[in-house]
């Protein structure tokens, strides 16, 4: 059994070296663009913190102000079509 | 626009409690999580309701007194406000309710039998369901007098169903909703934080003021549209 399988990773062992290689250069590649981004350009950081609750809140602003703006237009047409009566 | 300061006051009140409302520290309840913030959303559409029934209740009070239209419309906008305020707290009550009440050996759908007789919802959709009331009342009656005076009777007869629905009866009985037997969390000293409460009560006020803000829209709306069909 033992002889078996080590045949078969001999047979292998030259296809799976390249995919090794392959898989460590594509990897350090990710992680030096992630390190290098994550330590050189500064980013709106303080969207990305404490699990992005910012961004919730951003986006119900985002539908407030949304629903605000759409009351106060409603409200200025009403003033026209009272002053015009 | 008219008289413009407290809509301002209310849309900064709701910017405080979106903001606010999400970044405060607050109780680890371990049933409730994060889910406690609701407080400043679910709790409030009811608080607005209440507010904006009571309005309704005066108006239809001061129409039987004075006989003034503007008081018949006034009481059936704000009626009709309170109601989108109860069915936005019972669905973001359902969807809370999903996520902290469901019991965890049973499959979320076989759960719902034991939600379904908590007396707090029976109590909150037999409110709106006498609100409802109201509207179909108001509208099957032609006679424009006639219909503002009964919808004005009927409205005080809605309003004195209202505390004893919400209240009192669910007060009495055993409930997985706060604000059953044991009390009022909301708004009891001891059991809501002192932290909770800053951002609680002015997020009442701020919900408040935007349900009037779109009620004083429709009623001046539909004393315009009056003034074209009597021209």
């Amino acid at each position: 059994m033992d002889r078996y399988i080590k045949d078969q990773d001999e047979n292998y062992s030259g296809t799976k070296i390249v995919a090794m290689k392959k898989l460590i250069a594509f990897s350090t590649f990710i992680i030096i663009t992630l390190v290098t981004r994550a330590q050189d350009v500064k980013m709106a950081d303080v969207m990305k913190e404490d699990g992005k609750i910012y961004v919730v809140i951003a986006v119900m602003l985002t539908i407030l102000a949304g629903l605000v703006l759409y009351l106060v237009r409603l409200d200025r047409k009403i003033s026209k079509l009272e002053k015009n009566k | 626009m008219r008289k413009s300061w407290w809509k301002i006051l209310g849309v900064l009140l709701l910017v405080y409690t979106f903001i606010a409302g999400l970044l405060i520290e607050v109780p680890r309840n371990p049933q409730l999580q994060e889910t406690i913030r609701n407080l400043f959303f679910h709790v409030c559409m009811w608080f607005g309701m209440m507010i904006l029934f009571i309005v309704s209740f005066v108006r239809a009070i001061m129409y039987l007194r004075t006989n003034k239209p503007i008081h018949d419309i006034a009481s059936r906008q704000y009626a009709g406000v309170g109601i989108l305020f109860g069915l936005l707290g019972y669905l973001t009550g359902a969807i809370w309710m999903s996520y902290t009440w469901i019991d965890s050996n049973k499959s979320i759908f076989n759960s719902f039998d034991t939600i379904a007789r908590e007396p707090k919802l029976i109590g909150a959709a037999i409110a709106l369901l006498v609100y409802a009331a109201y509207l179909v009342l108001r509208d099957s009656i032609q006679d424009i007098d006639k219909r503002a005076r009964i919808s004005a009777v009927y409205n005080i007869f809605a309003f004195a169903m209202l505390f004893p629905s919400i209240w009192i009866i669910p007060r009495l009985l055993d409930s997985l909703h706060p604000g059953g037997s044991e009390g009022n969390p909301a708004l009891d000293p001891g059991s809501a934080s002192a932290n909770m409460r800053l951002v609680f009560y002015p997020a009442i006020a701020g919900w408040t003021l935007i349900g009037v803000w779109i009620a004083t829209l429709k009623i001046r709306m539909k004393i315009i549209q009056e003034q074209k069909l009597s021209q």
